[in-house]
């Protein structure tokens, strides 16, 4: 008795030692909501490529903000006003509103670096036949409507560089102006489009963005005359969906934790009518929340937010062990030792399959599924461990909590005509596979949408004013890499001639590249020397006015403009600074572990996608040159993870198998055990086929959840000799874990992140489930027998 | 044919007996409003069109030809076929241009020169006089069977471009438009009304 006393004063020590561990831990865990625990730990360069650009490309730090509400002046105005407030804001990198406030610094720098920036500039454009094509053409320019526009022009540049370069540069979709600030097609909301300095997955400093710009926009509401305007201010983009999401998981993780304890709360009293009994029962829950963080934090550098939302669906299952303990053990404290005798390897032998099913969630590549395995693994050991040698120290000697004895007594005749539901079972079961069978090609969604924690109102929102926009949507893009800023800006330029004729062909509208606003030098220099010194050019042209309506005395500034173009200097990234293609350049340029990249963003043509063979296949010309599609490749990642999830489950399942046999030596044994698990996954899939829910990877979890949580159901049914009747203690102890569990993860069924959303509505009905099937096909004890 | 000139022949006769009798007619000048009325009753009309440019830089005047196709109450396009394909449709605010496999949106708004010489010729074809007055000083002169309309830019942004546009016609027919940019180079286009579509 003693021994026994000093082993639990030695565990509970050891114990409180662990619980600061964990916290000590926890105290310094960084937590996380964004995508990275969705990005592949070993990825392909195509793969690295998407990773980067969701956490830091160009599309990431944009902001699409509207202004609804008000009128049209209103709206224009505070537009106007926000946008001359955030300019002035570091966080910024751009902020337009359609205000020409590059307009003028953009058109000087084109025309005065036009022989270096336009790819019409070589030595036969400025042979006399070359030039008089192009004074010919500048010339039917001016006949046309937009004359008006180049007439002043043609002096200065009679072969129409600028022309090019303005058509070149033309993106072709700007949103309309009403009263001179964006404005959506159907003039009822304002646009602004603003990118951040901050890389989207910098959640904080999006948030700092996004509410820089509530300010602003709430400073110019109450510099308006008169009474504040009833305008609304909405925004979108990648960054403002990871600060929307963080928030949105935050709370409804805490809110989760805080009802689902409660509503376990309330059962346990309700059935221990104690609440020493209820604070003890705790304790292996909260003991297994922090061994789960802590774990997942050791393990993984970081907690992601979906990891915390499944803790809180297993305090209800990891509260079972202790309902186990205090509903089983008779009441007194020998009798707690006889439960570890008794029960507690048929529990050990459950939280095994339990860890079993799990492991091979730790083998994924996919980040956020191994944090899930691991984070029920550590919960589930450290809540089982410390029920075993803890809790049972720690019961006060007359510990009792209310007789259940009543309840365990109706189970018992209820288990007893159980068996009258075999048939109808049956016949569920059957409709069931049939309904899994039947819809097998559309039981998995493998898009990676399907694992956004964005709502739909956000996402309908963001392609609203997307549409408005014309925002870029950088699906297709072709990479470029190198060693240096001047090796890939000349290979982006040779993608770029290659491009060139997929547009004319017909199958791309058109690219964007960094060279074509930083060429590279040796273009540059090339570009320089096509131009003709100025006695040759003056020769030339004389020769090339012939037969044209425009005489040579015309172009004394177009030669003064070329002999200085001559001579002037090389065109450096700085040289850009100030202008709009700036922006373009610095996120289509990026320098990164010591590598230079160049991204082409490709546009598909209208009401097409682009057909990536050809292009591929040109491209594979090119050395170091990268085609993706980030769409397909995303979704490509996405399924890669659900096969692989589907294949480690299986896997698990196996491994579940394969431990019931070594323990049992049983094929029969394991298959009872087993075949009431497998009808309650089976019928919980056709469930969700039913209802039209399409399963995603936490779904799968759930499945697995079923498995583990319910294997402890069945082992209980399960008995060697049918004639030991199973005691009704143990019955109401099942009843009430399975419960607990479902409360847990019901709750979950009920969130607005369709991530936890999915394991709720997966584990609630699948582990009540698995309950019946283990009781409708238990072995049957002998009449009469169900004495206590 | 003789149906044809039949009716050209009493029309032009009528004509004659027009000027003849001219002091009786002048007694009743033709107004903005009456002229504007009569321009908004035809809902839509294709023609063609003649342009030549004067502009001082170029020794010759250039010239281009194409089809005008006017929808009441927004929509005019200009496709230019000679000398190179070219298309310009007006469509409410948006203009479109298309020149080869180019492709560019423009909003009027942001092309208050243009706009302006564009709308003159929308507007005049659509009758709305609102439209016209918000950008020019309107001045009629003539008759129901030839008047006059003068343009003249009220905005002094748009008058940097535009001195005056001068548009003349027959009843309910624009048959010229001059447009006299200030810097002195204009432009004049002749336009010939097509039967109208079916």
């Amino acid at each position: 008795m003693i021994h026994t006393r000093r082993r639990g004063l030695a565990a509970i020590v050891l114990w409180l030692i662990f619980l600061l561990a964990c916290a000590g831990i926890i105290s310094r865990t960084h937590f996380t909501t964004d995508l990275s625990a969705f990005l592949p730990r070993a990825p392909t360069p195509e793969q690295q490529l998407l990773m980067d650009q969701l956490s830091d490309g160009l599309a990431s730090r944009l902001i699409l903000v509207g202004i609804e509400g008000a009128d049209a002046p209103t709206r224009a105005r505070l537009s106007r006003q926000i946008a001359q407030r955030l300019r002035a804001d570091n966080t910024f990198v751009s902020v337009n509103n359609g205000e020409p406030v590059n307009t003028e610094r953009d058109r000087a720098f084109l025309f005065d670096n036009r022989y270096l920036l336009s790819p019409a500039v070589t030595p036969e454009r400025f042979s006399a036949d070359g030039l008089h094509a192009a004074l010919s053409d500048s010339i039917d320019l001016l006949a046309s409507p937009a004359g008006l526009l180049v007439k002043s022009l043609l002096p200065r540049d009679p072969t129409g560089e600028m022309v090019q370069l303005l058509e070149q540069l033309d993106s072709g979709t700007q949103p309309k102006l009403v009263e001179g600030a964006w404005a959506s097609r159907d003039g009822t909301r304002a646009l602004m489009l603003m990118q951040t300095r901050a890389a989207g997955s910098d959640t904080d400093a999006q948030q700092h963005a996004m509410a820089a710009i509530r300010q602003a926009f709430e400073q110019a509401l109450d510099q308006a005359p008169g009474a504040p305007p009833s305008a609304q201010l909405v925004m979108t983009g990648p960054g403002v969906f990871s600060v929307t999401s963080r928030d949105t998981i935050k709370r409804q993780v805490t809110r989760l934790s805080i009802i689902s304890v409660a509503l376990i709360a309330t059962l346990l009293l309700l059935v221990y009518r104690s609440f020493s009994a209820l604070a003890l029962g705790l304790l292996p829950v909260v003991s297994g929340v922090l061994a789960g963080i802590a774990a997942v934090s050791l393990g993984f550098g970081a907690v992601h937010g979906i990891t915390l939302g499944f803790g809180t669906a297993l305090i209800g299952e990891a509260v079972d062990y202790s309902i186990y303990l205090f509903v089983q053990s008779e009441q007194n404290r020998a009798d707690h030792q006889n439960w570890i005798k008794r029960f507690w390897p048929t529990i050990r032998l459950g939280v095994l399959t339990s860890i079993a099913g799990f492991a091979s969630l730790l083998l994924s590549g996919f980040p956020g599924l191994a944090q899930l395995g691991l984070y029920a693994i550590a919960g589930l050991i450290a809540a089982a461990t410390v029920t075993r040698f803890v809790l049972p120290s720690l019961l006060p000697v007359n510990f009792r909590i209310h007789d259940l004895s009543g309840i365990g007594l109706t189970l018992s005749r209820v288990v007893q005509r159980a068996a009258i539901l075999r048939w109808p079972a049956a016949i569920v079961l059957l409709a069931a596979c049939a309904i899994v069978v039947n819809n097998r090609a559309s039981l998995w969604d493998d898009t990676i949408a399907s694992l956004s924690p964005v709502s739909q109102a956000e996402v309908e929102l963001d392609t609203r004013l997307r549409a408005d926009m014309g925002a870029p949507d950088v699906r297709y893009l072709v990479v470029v890499s190198g060693a240096n800023q001047e090796s890939v800006l000349g290979a982006a330029e040779r993608v770029s001639a290659l491009l060139q004729t997929h547009v004319e062909q017909g199958r791309l509208a058109g690219f964007e590249s960094p060279s074509r606003y930083l060429p590279s030098l040796a273009t540059q220099r090339a570009r320089q020397a096509s131009l003709p010194p100025r006695p040759q050019l003056e020769t030339r042209l004389a020769q090339a006015v012939q037969g044209l309506p425009v005489r040579a005395q015309l172009f004394p500034p177009f030669l003064a403009d070329t002999a200085a173009a001559r001579s002037q200097p090389l065109l450096q990234a700085s040289d850009l600074q100030q202008t709009s293609m700036a922006m373009a350049v610095d996120a289509l340029l990026i320098q990164q572990r010591g590598q230079w990249r160049a991204l082409l963003p490709l546009t598909a043509p209208e009401g097409g996608n682009i057909d990536a063979d050809p292009i591929r296949a040109a491209l594979s010309a090119i050395p170091d040159v990268l085609f993706v599609d980030m769409k397909a490749e995303s979704d490509r990642l996405y399924s890669g993870y659900l096969h692989e999830a589907i294949v480690l489950s299986l896997g698990g399942l196996v491994a579940i198998v394969a431990l019931l046999l070594v323990v049992f030596r049983s094929p029969m044994r394991v298959l009872r055990i087993i075949a009431p698990l497998a009808a309650a996954v089976i019928t919980v899939t056709a469930g969700l086929s039913l209802f039209g829910q399409q399963m995603i990877i936490l779904h799968l979890v759930g499945l697995l959840l079923v498995v583990a949580v319910g294997s402890n159901y069945a082992l209980f049914f399960d008995r060697p000799d049918p004639r030991t009747p199973i005691l009704p203690r143990t019955l109401a102890s099942m009843l009430f874990a399975s419960l607990t569990t479902v409360a847990g993860f019901g709750l979950l069924a009920f969130s607005k992140v369709a991530l936890l959303q999915a394991l709720g509505v997966t584990v609630a009905p699948g582990v009540i489930l698995a309950l019946f099937y283990s009781a409708i096909f238990a072995r049957q004890s002998d009449a009469g027998s169900i004495h206590a | 044919m003789t149906r044809h000139t039949r009716p050209r022949f009493r029309l032009w006769a009528l004509v004659w007996l027009a000027l003849l009798v001219s002091p009786l007619v002048q007694a009743a000048p033709l107004s903005i409003a009456q002229l504007m009325a009569g321009l908004a009753k035809s809902p839509q009309g294709a023609a063609t069109f003649t342009e030549k440019k004067f502009i001082s830089i170029l020794e010759q005047p250039i010239e281009s030809s194409g089809e005008l196709l006017f929808i009441a109450p927004a929509r005019l396009e200009k496709r230019t076929l000679k000398p190179k394909p070219e298309t310009m449709v007006l469509d409410g605010d948006t203009l479109t241009l298309e020149r080869g496999r180019r492709k560019h949106v423009l909003q009027l708004k942001d092309y208050p020169e243009v706009a302006g010489m564009i709308e003159s010729i929308r507007a005049t074809l659509a009758g709305d006089r609102k439209a016209l007055e918000r950008v020019y000083h309107l001045a009629l002169d003539g008759s129901q069977e030839r008047w006059t309309l003068v343009l003249t830019p009220l905005d002094p942004k748009v008058g940097a471009v535009i001195a005056r546009i001068r548009m003349e016609g027959a009843k309910d027919v624009v048959r010229s438009v001059e447009i006299l940019q200030a810097d002195g180079d204009r432009s004049l286009m002749t336009i010939e009304k097509q039967a109208p579509p079916q």
